[in-house]
């Protein structure tokens, strides 16, 4: 006879309902990504999904594992989403599609499926398209110029540029200026609007410009007891404080916190992805040293590393160190020390 | 009173409103009733009747044998009617030695031995006498009571204390017994007091009693009894957490309460502490709950042991629907039934009959890692990681992560979103544990017997070695007396 075990009670929860509540803390800076930059962002957004789910399925049935019951915990569709806020709204259809791909069936199923991964599928498959594509990957356009509906198709399937809208993110710009010589305070001027970058009207990718509707669904997740605040603000204050020290020491050189906190994918980094259940440490204090450490080496690979943006290479390298997190930093059991021997017996008060 | 932190734990829904309006009422006669041999942790008592004996109510049956055990009474009057197995609420779902006793209608009780001044007892009679009672802990952990009244006077009480936490849901029968009969309480708890020497009595009450707690703190007026009001948690009530919240300490790995000087006890045993020494009443039977979304009627019902839990829902005006679940006990710790006929023991806390979405049953998947389950668990484990070895056959991983410090509570699998089902994985790889020691110890008693009888048969060996140069020796002597003599004769001759 087959006895069912204790709990016999179980709290409203599931995978699929984590994952829609992700979706939903993600819908308005998703929105308004799609409201600044118009038809191509929406059409690059679903193609991604699509992508995913086709792709996703594919490897399943391959597998010969549930196909249903896979998709509609909706990770794959997370995954796809955060990779399509993480692209530069005008690029072609097929960086989509290769990156969604790649992110489902490389990043996630070759691991062993949704749990097993190591690094974050979305970031790996950003990095991979960096790489792979710099151009694409890197030509922005600034926001305001929304094109209609069948020169979005144009833009996103035909890959026609459009003259005259290409621009560059902030953070890009100022690293092309350094380059030539130019400092900070020149490189900033018409470019670096505080109130702008809070609501995200400027060039960047997708979904990562909303800085403060990606903030909210943040909060909103924290709310909902989805995510804690360790990582998100360990890992915004690994950004801030060093950009607050240089600052002070050389403004012209090296921006200030705001700048680096409102640019770039710092966010929806801090937020969407590091949060990522599956490839974060499992405590409190673990995830607060992931996060600062992200954040620590996002600002240093902004700063003096090749690449304008470090948010996908800092989560990247990170998730590698998760484990060696996990293996250092355990809570304490009751009734032991931190070693993990017993407490003393005794009986005094 | 300062409050101290807690790690984890969940917050259920509770689900007590369905049963915590009634008043107790008690439960008709029935007509038979099948009193298990083992109603508490250690050795099964021992019957002291035979079929077709007339008993009378309160009269011993079945007694305590060995060091950890517990005396057994007649729940009525009638006669004995069967000695054998039966459906009892056991983990195995496995028939067990028990007493069927038909009753004769009277409930005649057997003679009594009320005491006017239990306070001028002795606490080692205290002790006695909740012994010869069968009282065992009520909370749901049945051991027997008299056992840690001596052990905690023989190592020092400085703080006792009385837990009326029920943080189980659906569970009312401990609300209930503190708002109907809190001075029985009271002078219960004040006679353990007594027997261990107390010199700091707290009584734990979840805040989402108020009744009880109102009702506890005016019986507890002018005693050194201190009612203290504590949040609402799940598992507030197990021992290691209520004494950690009351007094901020913890008891050591794989250690005992009394190594820190307290003792904590049930409201419901106190109650039947008191019952045993002021009217030197055995215990008979319990409060129990009958609640659940498929239950008619829930209610709290005094029940004699042995009664079938057929009865107790036939009582609560049966189902209203059909129960997907039987529980004996809460929903967080409770053990599945599927035969009716199992009696209510000492033990039974609640009989819950559960619809689907109650039970809120789902298919699991596969672990994300989030980590839900390292935020709920009141004993700082990593559920996730303890599991995945446990899938692995790794049983020493999961020991070396804390799985002996696991108190099944179940809170990392009511939490977790992938519906794992975590705390059956633990309990059943302590099982594996305890018979992979068990086995050891018998490889062990083996290899003594084995030692033993090598070292008795290299004795024999060796004394018959003996045995047979002491007679060749002899005989060499004899020999050569003979062939002294020989020569000595010879030389005499010559
Ligand atoms: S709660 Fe469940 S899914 Fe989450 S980490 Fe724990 S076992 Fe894994
Ligand atoms: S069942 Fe064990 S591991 Fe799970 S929460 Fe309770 S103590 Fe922790």
């Amino acid at each position: 006879m087959n006895i069912a075990h204790s709990p016999h009670a179980h709290a409203p929860v599931s995978i699929g309902k984590v994952m829609a509540t992700v979706l939903l803390a993600l819908t308005p800076a998703t929105l308004f990504g799609f409201w600044l930059y118009g038809w191509p962002a929406v059409n690059l957004w679903a193609v991604s999904l699509i992508a995913a789910i086709v792709g996703e399925a594919f490897v399943l049935r391959l597998q010969n594992r549930k196909v249903r019951t896979v998709i509609m915990d909706g990770s794959g569709i997370l995954t796809a989403w955060l990779l399509a806020l993480s692209l530069p709204p005008y690029a072609p259809w097929w960086i989509a599609v290769l990156g969604s791909l790649f992110a489902v069936i490389i990043g996630k199923q070759v691991f062993g499926g949704l749990g097993q991964n190591v690094f974050n599928p979305a970031m790996a498959a950003r990095v991979m398209l960096l790489i792979s594509f710099p151009l694409e990957m890197t030509t922005w356009v600034a926001p305001a110029q929304a094109p209609g509906l069948l020169e979005s198709l144009r833009i996103t399937f035909l890959s026609q540029p459009i003259d005259g809208m290409a621009s560059a993110s902030l953070l890009g710009h100022v690293k092309t200026e350094f380059t030539r010589g130019i400092g900070l305070d020149q490189a900033l001027t018409g470019y670096y609007a505080p109130m702008d970058m809070l609501w995200g009207s400027r060039a960047g990718s997708l979904g990562e410009t909303a800085a403060v509707l990606l903030l909210i669904g943040g909060l909103f997740l924290i709310a909902r007891r989805i995510i804690t605040w360790h990582a998100p603000f360990a890992m915004l204050l690994g950004v801030a404080v060093p950009a607050l020290l240089f600052n002070a020491i050389d403004a012209n050189h090296y921006a200030g916190p705001m700048v680096h906190v409102l640019s770039g994918g710092l966010m929806l980094g801090a937020f969407f992805i590091i949060t990522d259940p599956v490839t974060s440490p499992n405590t409190a204090l673990g995830q607060f040293i992931f996060g600062l450490s992200c954040g620590l080496l996002t600002w240093i690979i902004r700063t003096w590393g090749g690449y304008p943006e470090g948010v996908a290479f800092a989560v990247l390298l990170m998730n590698a160190v998760t484990p060696i997190i996990d293996q250092y930093v355990k809570p304490r059991i009751y009734g032991r020390d931190r070693k993990g021997v017993a407490l003393p017996a005794k009986k005094g008060t | 009173m300062k409050l101290f932190d807690l790690r984890g734990g969940v917050h259920p829904e509770g689900r007590k409103d369905l049963s915590v309006g009634r008043h107790i009422r008690v439960l008709p006669l029935p007509e038979k009733l099948f009193v298990p041999l083992q109603q508490h942790i250690g050795a099964p008592a021992v019957p002291v009747v035979n079929i077709g004996d007339h008993v009378l109510k309160g009269q011993l049956i079945a007694t305590a044998q060995g060091a950890v055990s517990s005396s057994i009474h007649a729940p009525t009057s009638g006669t004995i009617v069967a000695l054998g197995d039966h459906v009892a609420p056991h983990p195995s779902g496995l028939p067990v030695p028990t007493i069927t006793l038909e009753s004769d209608g009277a409930d005649k009780w057997i003679a009594t031995q009320t005491v006017d001044d239990p306070f001028a007892l002795t606490p080692e009679d205290i002790a006695a006498r909740v012994g010869a009672a069968g009282i065992v802990g009520l909370g749901g952990a049945t051991f027997p009571a008299a056992l840690k009244l001596n052990l905690s006077r023989n190592s020092g009480v400085l703080t006792l204390i009385i837990n009326g936490g029920e943080c189980e849901p659906y569970l009312t029968c401990d609300d209930r017994i503190m708002r109907e009969r809190a001075a029985e309480i009271i002078e219960g708890i004040r006679l353990i007091a007594l027997a261990v020497a107390a010199q700091e009595v707290l009584v734990g009450i979840e805040d989402n009693k108020p009744e009880a707690i109102a009702a506890m703190q005016a019986a507890a007026q002018g005693s050194v009894v201190k009612v203290v009001t504590m949040p609402s948690m799940y598992p507030m009530g197990s021992e290691k957490q209520i004494i950690q919240v009351l007094t901020g300490k913890e008891i050591p790995a794989g250690g005992r309460p009394a190594d820190i000087g307290v003792l904590v006890h049930n409201v419901a045993t106190a109650f039947a502490v008191q019952q045993a020494i002021r009217y030197g009443r055995p215990l008979l039977s319990r409060i129990v709950t009958v609640s659940g979304g498929a239950i008619k009627t829930p209610c709290n019902v005094e029940t004699l042991v042995g009664t079938p839990v057929r009865e107790l829902i036939a009582f609560a005006d049966g189902y209203a629907q059909a129960a997907t679940r039987l529980v004996l006990g809460g929903p967080m710790m409770g053990q599945e039934f599927t035969d009716t006929n199992v009696p209510v023991v000492k033990g039974t806390s609640g009989v819950l009959a559960l619809t689907a979405a109650e039970v809120g049953q789902a298919e699991a998947s596969p672990c994300i890692r989030c980590a839900t389950c390292v935020r709920a668990c009141p004993v700082g484990l990593l559920p996730l990681e303890m599991a995945a070895h446990i899938r692995v056959s790794d049983l020493s991983g999961a020991v070396d992560l804390g799985l002996k410090d696991c108190i099944a509570c179940g809170s990392c699998s009511y939490v977790c979103p992938a519906h794992i089902p975590l705390v059956h994985y633990f309990n059943y790889a302590k099982g594996d544990l305890a018979a992979q020691e068990r086995s050891k110890l018998k490889q062990e008693a083996t290899k003594k017997l084995a030692d033993a009888r090598n070292e008795r048969m290299a004795r024999i060996e060796r004394e018959r070695a003996e045995a047979a140069a002491k007679r060749k020796a002899a005989k060499e002597a004899r020999e050569r007396a003979a062939k002294e003599a020989a020569e000595k004769a010879a030389s005499e001759t010559v």
